[in-house]
């Protein structure tokens, strides 16, 4: 009585074994199929969702930056001298500098009329300093305004720094709010996913469930756990395959339809950069065919200890 | 050999039970200290009422469930040295039958016997051989293409024989097979394993039919609450009878000719 073959893998075999299941379990074969396709339509809408929210609530801010206006009498050399202090503050990303005639120009291109008036420059010379994270803005300006904030204006980090610009309301609500944004895409793509996970596993144990006599019987003739499993494995990935082709078709004829005509209308559509079509086709199908082959491999778990 | 008493010679025993209990979680006795041996080719009764024990022998035997105490051994080899992994392999040398049959409803006659092979890694051209050979022994050779559903009681227990016998295991148990079966369905069904004893098969057979068994006379092994309660290996039948003889006292409980 010793072990004669060794676990054999007959592909031929295990594929017409899936094929011979799913066409005679047709409707728990189709629940699954129906599920996968269904929760990979959901996904592959919610991923560009989630993706232009981010990108715009990004966008937002990275607008975010600090000016710092130089006094009147600064010189070049005292310019240089702020653009060197500004940039060795901490989490400055880069500091632009902007001369007074430069700001005047593109003020001027902005509003020729009200400018041709003036016969002087009123601008300052500008610092436009971007943070490395919006959420560094505040600190920044803090650190150049000095931590007194005393009203002889010699606390500051250099004295030939007239202000610094006051956006602190609008920056803090800004900062509140895309974060929020960012936090509740990130949950609902994580809910989103473990829902999708857990449906489309309680599918897959409900058929292997209706099946669980065959499996017994299987081991009672003595076929080991791999020799079991490799059909419903291979079903589980034809079950994915399939469901994700379907999404996919329903996801690509709603983008050529409907999404494509509007976004050439409508520039704000277009505007957040999301994922592209093909590497979203990627993504739903390897998700699918992994999610329901492993779905199927693991269930079985449970109903192959006898 | 056949003709050696089941008591001696525990190494040339199929099957031996030392002081093998099992209880169950709900505290019921599987089994109490059971002691006994089984010979090689040996055809086996095993009665008792249910939850006696009966179904629980079977159970160890295939490894389904683990003796809290005692020793199993099956040809020679202890049953606790196996390990999980190995025992398909382990099966594959028993054949079963049970009292639902277990057959695959959605396989036709031929490919649930074919089945057993396939497990086993046979090539198609042995199963296109054996698999005919088995039915033909099992008197189902019209029947290859029919779906379990559509057999009778008797047929689909004789497709769960033949399954069980296709790879032509040393040792087949049979689970209360006539269950579900009527008195004379019962009788085609145990020639049948009497003709698979009679190639060297050792049969292990539980029932609770004592009038069956009386007529029979075979070694008789009666368990009662987990214990063995009678172990007749008497020599009051003759080992190598035919299988017409032994069909006819089935039948009629002496020694008078069956009809068929």
């Amino acid at each position: 009585m010793k072990p004669n073959v060794k676990a054999n893998f007959n592909f031929a075999f295990f594929l017409r074994e899936s094929m011979r299941a799913m066409r005679r379990n047709a409707a728990p074969s189709f629940a699954a199929l129906a599920t996968v396709t269904v929760t990979l339509i959901v996904v592959g809408v919610f991923i560009p969702i989630v993706q232009a929210t981010r990108g715009a609530a990004d966008s937002v801010r990275a607008r975010v930056e600090v000016e710092v206006y130089a006094k009147e009498r600064a010189t070049p050399a005292d310019d240089a001298r702020i653009l060197a202090e500004l940039k060795a503050l901490p989490n400055v990303q880069k500091v632009v500098f902007e001369s007074k005639a430069q700001a005047l120009a593109a003020a001027k291109k902005q509003d020729p009329a009200a400018y041709a008036l003036l016969s002087s420059n009123p601008l300052p010379d500008t610092f436009h300093i971007y943070p490395t994270n919006a959420n560094d803005a505040l600190p920044i300006r803090q650190a150049i305004l000095g931590v007194g904030n005393k009203s002889d204006g010699h606390a500051k980090l250099d004295r030939d720094i007239a202000t610094v610009s006051n956006h602190t309301d609008d920056t803090q609500k800004l900062l509140t709010v895309t974060r929020f944004v960012t936090i509740t895409a990130a949950l609902l793509a994580a809910l989103l996913t473990i829902a999708s996970v857990l449906l489309i596993g309680n599918t897959i144990r409900l058929s292997l469930f209706a099946r669980r006599r065959e499996i017994e019987v299987m081991k009672l003739v003595g076929a080991t756990d791999w020799f079991i499993r490799w059909p419903f494995v291979i079903e589980g990935t034809i079950v994915g395959a399939l469901g994700a082709v379907g999404a996919i078709v329903v996801l690509g004829v709603t983008k050529l339809a409907l999404l494509d005509p509007l976004a050439s209308n409508w520039t704000l559509i277009a505007a957040p950069r999301t994922i592209s079509f093909i590497s979203l086709v990627l993504v739903l199908v390897l998700s699918g065919v992994c999610v329901s082959a492993l779905g199927s491999g693991m269930s079985l778990r449970r109903f192959l200890r006898v | 050999m056949p003709n050696q008493p089941a008591t001696s010679a525990p190494n040339n025993a199929v099957i031996e039970f030392r002081g093998v209990s099992l209880r169950y979680d709900n505290g019921h006795a599987g089994l109490d200290q059971a002691t006994f041996a089984i010979e090689r080719s040996d055809f086996v009764f095993m009665i008792g009422s249910t939850g006696s024990g009966k179904s629980t022998v079977m159970r160890l035997l295939i490894k389904e469930l683990e003796p809290q105490d005692g020793v199993i051994r099956v040809a020679g080899r202890d049953l606790s040295s196996i390990s999980r992994k190995q025992v398909p392999f382990y099966r594959r040398n028993i054949g079963v039958v049970f009292q639902d049959f277990k057959l695959l409803p959605n396989r036709t006659v031929y490919d649930n016997v074919a089945y057993a092979l396939q497990v086993t890694g046979h090539s198609r051209r042995e199963i296109r051989e054996k698999v005919p050979d088995v039915l033909r022994l099992t008197g189902l050779s019209t029947k290859l293409h029919n779906y379990p559903d559509q057999l009778s009681g008797g047929e689909q227990q004789r497709v769960s024989i033949a399954r069980a016998f296709v790879n032509h295991p040393p040792l087949l148990l049979a689970d209360e097979p006539t269950g579900n079966l009527d008195p004379e369905t019962s009788i085609d069904i145990m020639r049948l394993l009497y003709r698979i004893n009679r190639t060297g098969t050792t049969v292990l057979v539980a029932t609770h039919d004592h009038a069956m068994v009386d007529k029979m006379r075979r070694r008789v092994l009666e368990l009662s609450q987990g214990r063995i309660v009678r172990d007749e290996a008497t020599g009051l039948y003759q080992r190598d009878e035919s299988t017409r003889e032994f069909v006819s006292r089935l039948r009629t409980g002496d020694d008078r000719p069956d009809g068929i």
